[in-house]
């Protein structure tokens, strides 16, 4: 119920939830059941496109949390979605069983490459789907939780908290690069066959991981809301604007930061391991630093403090990459580094910003940094 | 000792022959020697005892042609011309030779390769020629050609050559030289056939760091029937191990100091972009790029100056890339200033627009920038250390940036300014300092020195769109980790920063060192969240 | 005293005690009249002393005025009771037994300590009411406070505060929105919700009319007894107006202590503040 009233108030959240909802159902319509002659017909690229655009916006909803409530500008939330990805990865690796190249039936076919004969302590479990499934939540998590815990403790905030961040996918992708490491260095983990006895090429498979996404945003949209309209919501923002005043009404401001830093990144790793099975693949590439501020311009252009506008930002900057990369790849970067410039300086609001007329606010959120 | 020397003399004049007899002679010439063209006219007999002897003449005669014509006689590079029995030296050509005149030295044009033939020689000449080569190295006026000499022997030591040594040792008047024969005696000795000569040799050689010490020490400890000998060759091993050991930390320490030096080149710009005005420069990166890519295009535009380009490209990158900072504080930072996050935000689009725009206008791969002659090459130390000269060179640049830098903030009106603004603008305003003027000066100066840095990277790794993005990162976290705000503190975390990496990759590889590395900074933010040397007090309370 | 304060909070706050609490059980002991001992405080920024051997007593439901030049040190020490610093050496204690040198800022809010700043530091994004509501006493652990949901009774205390500090018109306004003296008048609403057992009030009056600073005199002359409050202010006349008795802070330390008419005869006072 909570999380019904959590969307009260909330027009923009509705009325994006709404057409999620639609588009939910006329997707697989006009993919499943439209000829593929007819001008209807929606291929089943497109729909593995719009499922990978949902993930990304439930990535950026999870930003939006972190960075438009709570002023925490992650640059490294990336490294989240790509260990949940990762551990979708793992799953989907030992789906493969003997139909990999070498046909073992326990090593992923990089570990017969590198001469490993066992697999290693990390990789067991991976084989069942509830414990992969534990591990998308929980390993980001984790993560988030150990480095906000030793963040937050000392007070490392700002630009100071956005650089270590960045530092740390940095080190992670460093890290996955290596073969050593036991998730198949450069190349990552590709060749997925199938998911839960789905076969993952089919157009069922991916109608079904789409509305996956679809359902996954919603209920991390609902989830996002429900913290941020409840009291902890407030304190959030509160820290935001005025973190050394919190402390003094008795807020322990570490560990609210810690549990919304936490939540945000296992929301960010639900999304990465929606993505896998999407695109087929995952590598280190994932966790490059860059990736991580584009999700951030993600929000920015949607429109931070609004979780809605973080939607809008991811589904409308990947519409425009997926276009422009297409007609002239040239222009792309000149376009995300234009707008990564113009939002900053002229639509701090985002896009939301430009139509909503906020009935209660008219105070700019007021500078971020302590 | 100097009764084993005699012997072994006695030992080598035997194997030598003649020829070696010959080897005192340059102090004593013969009576009614032969002129140097009349020996290189004998050179054309076939009887090899005639050429033999011509040699030696050529040996003993001093002329200052003599090595260079031995030299090639004993490459095989020395010919004759058929048509006038003229000594020529030659060179291959994909058709034929080139050939020079020995005596006048005057080039002759392309021979074919029936018109020319080679000077024969055999193995006994062939060390005859050796030895002669070394013996007027050996008697060579210049001390330092000497030693050169005498140290390329102990890396392969002749034991034919022992007694032309021994001769030179008693001549010998340079400490350095002498030193150098008598380790090279010594090497020869270790194989002596005398058990006492080669327990001194080894007590000689304790502490030589040559591979051929090392190797023929380790086989007398394996082998040698003498147990004193095995002992003392463990004991002269232990030591040079000992001596190996500390230079290889001292090389390990060079190499740190050279990394870090980058590092802190990289981030020096940083430091006053950042701990100076605050402002978050993600395009930093893209700065020292723009450096390095002006490097580039210093060298296109005096594609005949390769030598003193990058004299010029200093200057020029400073100017391109502070001009690069000043538009773009102008047109982007100057409305962020007080607002961290968003100024992060804004200069990574800058970045990716720069990228983009080298991209696009000279090319999308890597450019190759040449490295002047006087960068490369190495400063030998000793055998088991030696220091390439672009890392001093880096190392050595990177100081004087330093030095220039704080000489600009501490000694300059501008610097004078620039420490106003940062530490009180409504202040420095009220005292009539233009602190817009002085924001975009600063900029203008941190961009600056990021060219600077650029021009100085391009001389030590691939320059393309992307450099800059691999050392942001680096950039940032030396900057953090030395304590923002604070130049000494940069100079000094980068130099920490590139020690610790380079004493980390031994033991874990360099992708890993750097990792670890990253973590231990991660953990260092969260125990002093100011860096190293922090800014105390109620100004830095932000 | 202490037994009756205690069942008081009991019954005003309707928090359920968890198991794992510790700061927010303790009590102080106020056995011996004091509820605030800071005893031979030192503190320097870069050599600067900005509190020299400072010790300071503060018997529990007394108003104290603090008045002192620039630079004497009085925002510092109260940034020293309530964690944000550390001092060098010294000791400073809430009642008999809690160490407040050991606990973190949020810690010593939950024990009853309660600030107001001396810029006023409201919440500018959320409404007038969300303020109070956060600074209300209760449980402030992250999932009680996720799940929170005002009570009656707790919205009753929050519209009684409204009309205390004069805001209930202005109740679903954004702080953001207020004038200067609205805010002012907010926070001090603000450290009433939080109802602690100690206030600490950095100029109340900066700002505010003449109207409006009678009435936060009367405010915080009603608070004393219940709770003990110090105030820091520049205005001589606010001073006069609620002041029992007044501490004067010079260079980090206390120049005199006594009535209002005591500390403007004393000559070091006047030295200090016609001197300069």
């Amino acid at each position: 119920m909570g999380f019904i009233r959590a969307l009260k108030g909330d027009t923009g959240g509705q009325i994006m939830l709404f057409l999620l909802g639609l588009v939910a159902i006329v997707v697989p319509i006009l993919n499943l059941w439209v000829p593929a002659s007819s001008p209807w017909y929606l291929s089943t690229y497109t729909v593995t496109l719009l499922g990978k655009y949902l993930t990304y916006a439930l990535l950026a909803v999870a930003v939006d949390l972190v960075w438009g409530y709570l002023g925490i500008l992650s640059l490294g939330h990336g490294a989240f979605f790509a260990l949940g990805g990762y551990a979708m990865g793992m799953y989907l690796m030992r789906q493969i069983g003997e139909r990999g190249v070498y046909g073992n039936p326990e090593l992923p076919d990089f570990m017969v490459f590198l001469d490993w004969s066992e697999l290693p302590w990390f990789w067991y479990g991976f084989d069942q789907f509830w414990f992969a499934a534990l591990m998308v939540v929980l390993v980001p998590g984790l993560l988030a939780f150990v480095f906000g815990w030793l963040a937050f403790r000392s007070r490392v905030t700002g630009v100071y908290l956005s650089i270590i961040t960045q530092a740390l996918t940095y080190a992670l992708m460093l890290a996955f690069f290596r073969n050593e490491m036991g998730f198949g260095g450069n190349n990552g983990l590709t060749d997925f066959k199938d998911i839960l006895g789905f076969d993952l090429r089919s157009d069922g498979t991916r109608i079904g991981l789409f509305l996956a996404s679809a359902a996954a945003l919603a209920l991390g949209y609902l989830a996002c809301r429900f913290v941020v309209s409840s009291r902890l919501g407030r304190v959030a923002v509160a820290i935001r604007d005025a973190e050394a005043r919190v402390r003094f009404l008795g807020y322990r401001v570490e560990r609210v930061k810690l549990w919304i830093f936490s939540f945000s990144a296992a929301l960010a790793g639900v999304a990465g391991a929606l993505y896998v099975p999407q695109v087929g693949i995952i590598n280190p590439g994932e966790f490059a630093p860059l990736n991580s501020i584009e999700l951030v311009i993600w929000v920015a252009i949607g429109g931070r403090f609004t979780l809605y506008g973080a939607v809008l930002g991811a589904i409308l900057v990947n519409y425009a990459k997926t276009y422009f990369t297409g007609v002239m790849p040239e222009a792309w970067l000149f376009a995300l580094g234009g707008l990564f410039v113009l939002v900053t300086l002229l639509l701090p609001k985002g896009i939301v910003g430009l139509f909503a007329r906020r009935k209660r606010s008219t105070a700019q959120p007021a500078d971020v940094t302590p | 000792m100097q009764l084993a020397r005699i012997l072994l003399l006695g030992w080598g004049l035997v194997a030598l022959g003649p020829a070696s007899a010959q080897g005192h002679a340059p102090r004593e010439p013969a009576q009614a020697a032969p002129s140097f063209e009349q020996s290189l006219t004998q050179l054309l007999d076939p009887s090899f005892k005639v050429k033999s002897a011509a040699v030696d003449a050529i040996a003993a005669g001093g002329d200052e042609r003599a090595p260079q014509a031995l030299a090639a006689l004993l490459s095989g590079r020395l010919f004759y011309r058929k048509s006038d029995r003229r000594v020529v030296y030659a060179e291959r050509r994909t058709d034929g030779y080139r050939i020079t005149d020995v005596l006048s030295g005057e080039p002759l044009g392309d021979a074919g390769r029936h018109h020319i033939k080679k000077i024969g020689i055999n193995n006994k000449l062939r060390r005859q020629l050796r030895a002669a080569i070394a013996g007027l190295a050996l008697d060579h006026v210049e001390p330092k050609v000497r030693l050169d000499a005498v140290r390329r022997m102990m890396s392969d030591p002749d034991p034919n050559l022992a007694p032309r040594l021994q001769a030179r040792l008693d001549l010998e008047q340079d400490a350095a030289v002498r030193e150098a024969l008598e380790q090279t005696l010594a090497v020869t000795d270790l194989v002596s056939p005398d058990a006492k000569v080669r327990l001194a040799a080894v007590g000689a050689l304790r502490g030589n760091l040559e591979p051929v010490v090392r190797n023929r020490l380790s086989t007398l400890r394996e082998q040698d029937e003498y147990p004193e000998i095995k002992s003392a060759a463990t004991q002269a091993l232990a030591d040079i191990e000992r001596k190996l050991t500390l230079y290889a930390k001292a090389e390990t320490l060079f190499f740190g100091l050279s990394l870090g030096s980058v590092l802190v080149l990289a981030a020096i710009g940083l430091a006053i972009t950042f701990g100076v005005m605050g402002v978050i420069n993600m395009a930093h990166g893209e700065l020292i790029m723009l450096g390095a890519y002006t490097t580039y295009l210093v060298q296109q535009a005096m594609p005949n100056a390769g030598e003193y380009s990058l004299l010029v490209a200093i200057p020029a990158a400073f100017l391109v890339a502070g001009a690069f900072g000043v538009v773009i504080e102008q047109l982007v930072i100057r409305f962020l200033y007080g607002r961290p996050l968003e100024t992060l935000l804004a200069t990574f689009g800058v970045s990716l627009i720069l990228q983009q725009l080298v991209r696009t206008t000279i090319s999308a791969q890597n450019v190759a920038v040449e490295n002047p002659v006087w960068m490369s090459g190495s400063l030998q130390i000793n055998p088991a250390l030696s220091l390439t000269y672009n890392r001093i060179y880096v190392i050595l640049f990177t100081l004087l940036v330093f030095l220039g830098l704080l000489l600009i903030l501490k000694r300059t009106t501008l610097g004078l300014q620039v420490r106003a603004v940062s530490q009180n603008r409504a202040m420095a305003r009220a005292m009539g300092v233009r602190s817009a003027r002085v924001d975009a000066l600063t900029f203008g100066l941190g961009a600056g020195v990021a060219g600077v840095a650029g021009v100085a990277l391009s001389q030590l790794t691939n320059v393309g769109p992307n450099m800059g993005q691999a050392y942001i990162i680096d950039a940032f976290m030396v900057v953090v980790f030395g304590g923002v705000g604070n130049l000494w503190g940069t100079l000094i975390g980068g130099l920490t920063l590139g020690v610790a990496n380079k004493l980390l990759e031994p033991w874990a590889g360099a992708v890993l060192a750097k990792i670890l590395v990253l973590v231990f900074i991660i953990l260092f933010i969260q125990k002093r969240p100011r860096g190293l040397f922090p800014q105390r007090g109620r100004a830095a309370e932000g | 005293m202490k037994a009756l304060r205690q069942i008081q909070k009991a019954m005003r706050r309707d928090r359920q005690f968890g198991l794992m609490h510790s700061a927010r059980d303790m009590a102080p002991d106020v056995s011996h009249g004091e509820l605030l001992y800071l005893e031979d405080l030192n503190l320097s920024f870069d050599g600067f002393k900005a509190i020299d051997d400072l010790s300071f007593y503060l018997e529990a439901g007394e108003l104290r005025c603090v008045i002192g030049p620039n630079g004497a040190g009085k925002t510092t020490m109260m940034d020293i009771i309530t964690g944000k610093t550390r001092p060098d050496s010294g000791s400073a204690s809430f009642g008999l037994n809690i160490d407040l040198l050991e606990l973190s800022e949020s810690e010593i809010a939950e024990i009853g300590i309660g600030r107001k700043f001396q810029k006023p530091t409201v919440f500018e994004c959320h409404r007038v009411i969300e303020n109070l509501e956060l600074a209300m006493a209760g449980d402030k652990r992250v999932f009680p406070t996720l799940f929170a949901k005002l009570t009656g009774e707790q919205r009753d205390r929050i519209d009684d505060v409204l009309g205390i500090i004069g805001l209930t018109e202005h109740a679903y306004r954004d702080a953001g929105a207020l004038s200067h003296g609205q805010k002012q008048w907010l926070e001090i609403g603000m450290l009433l919700m939080q109802d602690p057992l100690l206030l600490l009030v950095d100029e109340p009056v900066a700002g505010m009319t003449h109207q409006e600073m009678d009435r936060t005199a009367e405010l915080l002359r009603s608070l004393a007894g219940n709770h003990s409050v110090v105030v820091v202010e520049h205005d001589m006349e606010f001073v006069r107006a609620i002041a029992k008795r007044v501490t004067v802070l010079h260079r980090g330390r206390v120049l005199a202590e006594g009535t209002m008419d005591q500390i403007q005869n004393d000559p070091k006072v006047i030295e200090v503040y016609l001197g300069e």
